[in-house]
């Protein structure tokens, strides 16, 4: 079963991540910013990282810098998923190395499409 | 086989009123799923007149002759569930293997494709995307996509190129979205080079006036499962008309030619695809069923 690690600071977002991706067969982990899923996908990598942009500690972005310095065993598929919705932002996620965006609010179908696109279903 | 509208607030005689309507003006019938979500359809053409349910909005329709009110109501009782790239495995299957075999075979280096039944336009500029990301490919070409729908509604949205920040999550790759598409407003806006490719018509294919000629690749995906067996076969004999024996028809999964059909099979290369039964002289006919 291939792991996702849902990356936000809202515990409500979390809850409704984990209950779509969990439909989708995939199993969850999650991390309240990207210091804790830095250190998370160190330990074990997933093989996608569905994560928020705003997040206290460590942001998105900085995650997504730090993670492309660390060792890992594999990169993981990093679908940003945040409120930040313009396409400045877009463009810059994906620059930054971003595999897909998910503009919240987002529903079942969404997640499904985006992670159908990244091949991890 | 006609269905029976559900009871519900409304009486079955409005019910059967509107789904009258909708059949004598587009062919469909109502499945039992949509018939149960009629008054939910319905409801902002209710709000927009003042009427207070369907029974008022089946009164005035009988009373007055009001075409503006029947379109309305139409508009609203059609299905335009459309997304972007649905059915990924198709697209792939267009861009890898059918559009390089229509390119081998066409010499004047036209390439024609007609969706009938787009809805408001996924399809389509899914379509023009494949052809817009593979620019080098189809230089030289010309590429005309016709598309084409009963729904004026759908057409008006679909000729728009405006799609709702949901509707371009849901199949659209991010990278097709910004190289694509630009902010308007909330929504999201093809840009006038993708508008360009597509000839939107609202059509009836029980009345067909669109499409001219033959159709390399046909697109009718997801509409047969809304008409009887003997529409189908009308629709079938429409497309028939306007392919050539080296065309490829797609149809929605679960649809199918067989049965409906003695002008297409079941394509020998293209899983899912459907050539046409007989061919002309000097073509090479299909070689087998699979």
């Amino acid at each position: 079963m291939k792991n996702c690690l849902v990356v936000d600071d809202s515990k409500v977002i979390r809850k409704v991540a984990r209950h779509i991706l969990e439909s989708l067969d995939l199993s969850v982990s999650e991390a309240v910013d990207g210091r804790d899923a830095l250190t998370q996908c160190e330990e074990s990598t997933p093989d996608v990282v569905l994560l928020d942009w705003n997040m206290p500690v460590m942001s998105g972005m900085e995650f997504l810098q730090a993670l492309s310095g660390a060792k890992l065993t594999a990169r993981p598929k990093i679908i940003f998923c945040t409120t930040e919705n313009g396409i400045s932002h877009i463009r810059a996620a994906v620059e930054a190395g971003a595999d897909e965006y998910v503009m919240k609010p987002f529903d079942r179908e969404t997640l499904e499409s985006k992670l159908t696109i990244v091949g991890v279903i | 086989m006609e269905l029976t509208p559900p009871p519900g607030p409304a009486s079955r005689g409005a019910a059967r009123i509107l789904s009258g309507l909708l059949e004598a003006r587009t062919g469909q019938i109502l499945s039992e799923s949509r018939a149960w979500r009629m008054e939910t359809a319905l409801k902002p053409v209710l709000r927009a007149h003042g009427l207070a349910d369907m029974d008022a909005l089946a009164t005035r329709l009988v009373g007055y002759k009001d075409s503006h009110l029947e379109n309305e109501v139409v508009n609203a009782l059609l299905n335009n569930e459309s997304s972007f790239f649905r059915d990924l495995q198709i697209f792939d299957m267009i861009s890898r293997h059918i559009l390089p075999r229509v390119q081998e075979e066409r010499s004047n280096r036209v390439l024609r494709v007609w969706s009938a039944g787009c809805s408001t336009g996924q399809e389509v500029y899914s379509l023009a995307i494949q052809f817009s990301n593979d620019v080098a490919r189809w230089r030289g070409w010309r590429i005309e996509i016709l598309a084409t729908d009963i729904s004026s509604a759908a057409i008006e949205q679909a000729k728009s190129g405006i799609f709702s920040q949901m509707d371009v999550q849901r199949g659209l790759a991010v990278g097709d979205l910004i190289k694509w598409f630009e902010p308007s407003g909330d929504d999201w806006r093809a840009n006038s080079r993708l508008r360009q490719m597509i000839d939107f018509r609202t059509d009836n294919l029980f009345d067909a006036r669109a499409p001219i000629g033959e159709y390399d690749l046909l697109l009718c995906r997801n509409v047969l499962l809304y008409f009887t067996p003997e529409r189908r076969q009308t629709v079938l004999r429409l497309l028939a008309r306007h392919s050539h024996p080296r065309s490829v028809l797609l149809l929605g999964a679960g649809e199918t030619v067989i049965g409906h059909s003695e002008d297409f099979i079941p394509h020998p290369d293209f899983r899912g695809g459907y050539g046409r039964r007989i061919a002309t002289a000097g073509s090479e006919p299909l070689r087998k069923v699979v």
